[in-house]
């Protein structure tokens, strides 16, 4: 036990430092205005905009060449902060692109088979598992992207609707009534 | 006694009906058959569960382990057997259920051994741990981990505030608390004193509660100072009290103690004092039940105490009763679930009739008279945080320092146009947090992708560096031998082997395919036809099928 906890603290002190590393190394620099927008989307990176990612889309709008209520997750909220940014007057959500309900991934462990074939097609690694071995889906990470469904052989990834609880409850708009002054 | 104090600005003065509850002795409950206790009764991370159905246990044992730093542990009431582990109503404004261990009682009341700490020789830290796993958090209200709130960190302490104001009407169990047992809480006032290592404590009490001060005078040591506080509400408001009492103002999103100051309520010293010099974890503790009910007074109520039976030892609700609210009328909220139990931070439950609690009347626009600002503690300006809340513009609410705002209601109270002030803040407080945590998901989603793409070029440009050199040797080993043949052939086979893997992927059909109805026959299709189509998408560089 003692030494799992000690195995998994180093994996993740080790992981933690390439990860630092990498974002100092790697540290792009990038249009100002296309980090705006990126800060704005939902980095679900789930591609149903038309574009591979949300920094691509990003970038497409930074550009004119995208509409600005392509992004389904991040709802008509997103297109209005988005139309803000932009100085620009906010439409709804292109046809047919209505949010979801947030949801995340989850593997049936009896029926996966090992492939790791959805690890692949997970953009944020939210997916742990070896070759031959059971996946599993770490949901503090899953972004409900739903990339990992298509390529599953046997089909045993559904997506579970996350329900609120008293943690993540919020208060109501207040529903009263506005009597007109007479 | 003759301390100068300082009024902070604004506060009302709504009917006490103090002397509907206050006038009895705090009523022990008897044993019940059943206790449900919810494993996140305080601010923070909720217990761990240390039980699962079928167990027993005794009266003290732990059955949920304090988890990460904000968090505290949660025991059992009585001795019995834990009946579930699941999730139950919890008294909470959604009516969600929350995590909560059932228990049977077996009637025994058998206890655990309590170990008192021998908490003068006792180091602070070694203090604070026995402490967290004793359950104990702020019984006021805010139910804040204590062992925290001991902790004196970076800022030294110099003050120690004692809360017992309870401003909020109808509420008098920290009343009957510092009538009945005032040596007790000065005892804990003590050990406060000792883990935080300052100088100077206060009590500060309202002067509508004579006897209390009385007794409190009675039993503190010459170094503890009694301060009797006009009755004002919100002057119970950490914030308020803390000012009241010595003049120091607690900056804006901060707390009491970055100025040097800790507030405790007068009720979490006397179950530090039980926590301490007896061993007992937080097993109850007192709630008032008054209103529109037969014999409203203060109850000694074990945690998990089913609401319903605590109403039922006050007699019942009278006939005509509208609901109930938990806490006071001021700050309370509507209880939805009378099952729901007692936990740390219920001290109230407020039986409503239709003639001191009518419906709300239909609100009025805003005619910005600005009564709500005269009467806001905070120094708030309400009119325009409710005019960006009920807009959903969030930022301006904030910038209008929404997160100051301490939900006492006195807005609410005195607007002449009957604005559901507090509602409104709470909501847009909520869809502030709500938005912080999707940012921070987002954030770390973003990380996590730019960190996978990393590691794809990475492992890509690899491979590259690996072929090159690869190549490399072949071309010194084999001289000037044109490798294509070689090279052709070995691609050939390699392409060969991809190929029957894939068949043989395809090949792997059910067995049971015969006879089958239409619908699954047409999924069946569908999956196989999304298969393919996965199959032959470009990615995929490095399969292991
Ligand atoms: S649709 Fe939205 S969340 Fe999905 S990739 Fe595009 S921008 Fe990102
Ligand atoms: S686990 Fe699946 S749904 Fe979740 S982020 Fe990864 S690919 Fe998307
Ligand atoms: S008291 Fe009510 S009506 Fe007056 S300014 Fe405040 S919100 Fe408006
Ligand atoms: S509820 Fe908030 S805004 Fe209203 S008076 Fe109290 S602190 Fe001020």
């Amino acid at each position: 036990m003692i030494s799992a906890i000690l195995v998994m603290a180093g994996i993740g002190l080790v992981l933690g430092g390439v990860l630092g590393w990498a974002s100092i190394r790697y540290r792009v620099q990038d249009d100002p205005l296309v980090e705006k927008i990126d800060a704005i989307l939902p980095q679900t990176q789930c591609g149903q905009c038309g574009f591979p990612g949300c920094k691509p889309y990003a970038e497409a709008i930074s550009k004119g060449e995208a509409d600005i209520n392509l992004c389904p997750p991040g709802g008509n909220d997103g297109v209005k902060r988005l139309a803000e940014l932009l100085g620009v007057e906010p439409k709804p959500l292109g046809a047919g692109m209505e949010p979801k309900p947030k949801a995340v991934a989850v593997i049936d462990e009896n029926t996966c088979i090992g492939c790791t074939l959805c690890i692949q097609a997970c953009p944020v690694d939210a997916i742990l598992g070896a070759a031959k071995q059971m996946h599993s889906i770490i949901a503090e990470q899953c972004t409900g992207c739903e990339l990992c469904l298509p390529p599953c052989p046997v089909d045993c990834i559904s997506m579970q609707v996350i329900r609120e609880d008293v943690a993540t409850w919020k208060w109501r708009y207040p529903m009263h009534m506005m009597k007109r002054a007479a | 006694m003759s301390r100068k104090l300082f009024p902070f600005n604004g506060g009302v003065h709504p009917d006490g009906h103090k002397e509907a509850s206050n006038a009895t002795p705090i009523r022990a409950m008897p044993l019940l058959p059943r206790y449900v206790v919810p494993l996140r009764q305080h601010i923070g991370v909720p217990a761990r569960p240390l039980v699962r159905a079928g167990e027993r246990v005794a009266r003290g044992q732990m059955i949920g382990a304090a988890e990460g730093y904000v968090s505290t542990a949660a025991h059992a009431p009585t001795s019995g057997t834990v009946l579930a582990v699941e999730p139950r109503a919890v008294p909470h404004p959604s009516g969600l259920f929350d995590l909560c261990v059932v228990i049977e009682a077996d009637g025994e009341d058998r206890a655990v051994e309590l170990q008192p700490l021998d908490w003068r020789n006792l180091d602070a830290s070694a203090l604070r741990n026995r402490i967290r796993d004793l359950g104990l958090a702020g019984l006021g209200g805010a139910v804040f981990p204590s062992y925290i709130k001991l902790n004196p960190g970076a800022q030294a302490i110099h003050t120690l505030i004692l809360n017992g104001a309870e401003c909020e009407p109808w509420i008098t169990c920290d009343d009957r608390l510092m009538r009945e047992r005032a040596a007790e809480i000065v005892l804990g006032a003590e050990i406060m004193r000792h883990a935080l290592g300052c100088a100077s404590v206060l009590f500060g009490v309202e002067d509508n509660k004579p006897e209390a001060l009385a007794a409190l005078r009675a039993a503190a040591p010459a170094d503890m100072e009694v301060v009797s506080v006009p009755t004002l509400y919100p002057s119970g408001g950490g914030k308020q009290l803390t000012y009241l009492l010595t003049g120091v103002e607690t900056p804006t999103g901060g707390r009491s103690t970055d100025v040097g100051i800790q507030v405790f309520n007068v009720g979490t010293a006397y179950s530090l004092y039980r926590a301490v010099c007896l061993g007992e974890p937080l097993l109850s503790r007192v709630v008032t039940v008054t209103g529109h009910v037969a014999e409203p007074g203060n109850f000694e109520a074990r945690i998990g105490t089913p609401l319903a039976d605590l109403l039922a030892a006050a007699g019942g609700a009278l006939p005509g009763a509208v609901g109930e609210i938990i806490g006071g009328p001021m700050m309370g909220f509507d209880l939805l679930d009378r099952v729901a139990p007692v936990t740390k931070s219920v001290n109230c439950l407020l039986v409503k009739d239709p003639r001191l609690f009518p419906a709300r009347p239909a609100a009025l626009p805003c005619i910005r008279c600005g009564a709500c600002a005269r009467a806001c503690p905070a120094d708030l300006q309400p009119f325009e945080m409710y005019w960006f809340s009920r807009a959903k513009d969030f930022g301006k609410a904030q910038s209008y320092d929404l997160f100051d705002c301490i939900e006492c209601g006195c807005c609410a109270y005195v607007c002449p146009s009957h604005i559901p002030l507090v509602d409104f803040f709470r909501y847009a407080k909520s869809e502030i947090w709500e938005r912080e945590r999707d940012k921070r998901e987002a954030d770390q989603a973003r990380r996590r992708h730019e960190f996978k793409e990393f590691r794809l070029e990475r492992e890509k440009k690899e491979k590259a560096e690996k072929f090159a050199k690869a190549a490399e040797k072949q071309k010194a080993t084999a001289g000037t031998e044109a490798a294509d043949p070689e090279e052709a052939r070995k691609k050939a086979i390699l392409q060969g082997a991809l190929e029957r893997a894939r068949l043989a992927k395809e090949g792997v059909t059910p067995k049971n395919t015969d006879n089958l109805p239409a619908a699954v026959e047409k999924e069946i299709a569908e999956i196989d036809a999304r298969r393919a189509q996965a199959e032959t998408r470009p990615e995929s560089g490095e399969s292991t099928p």
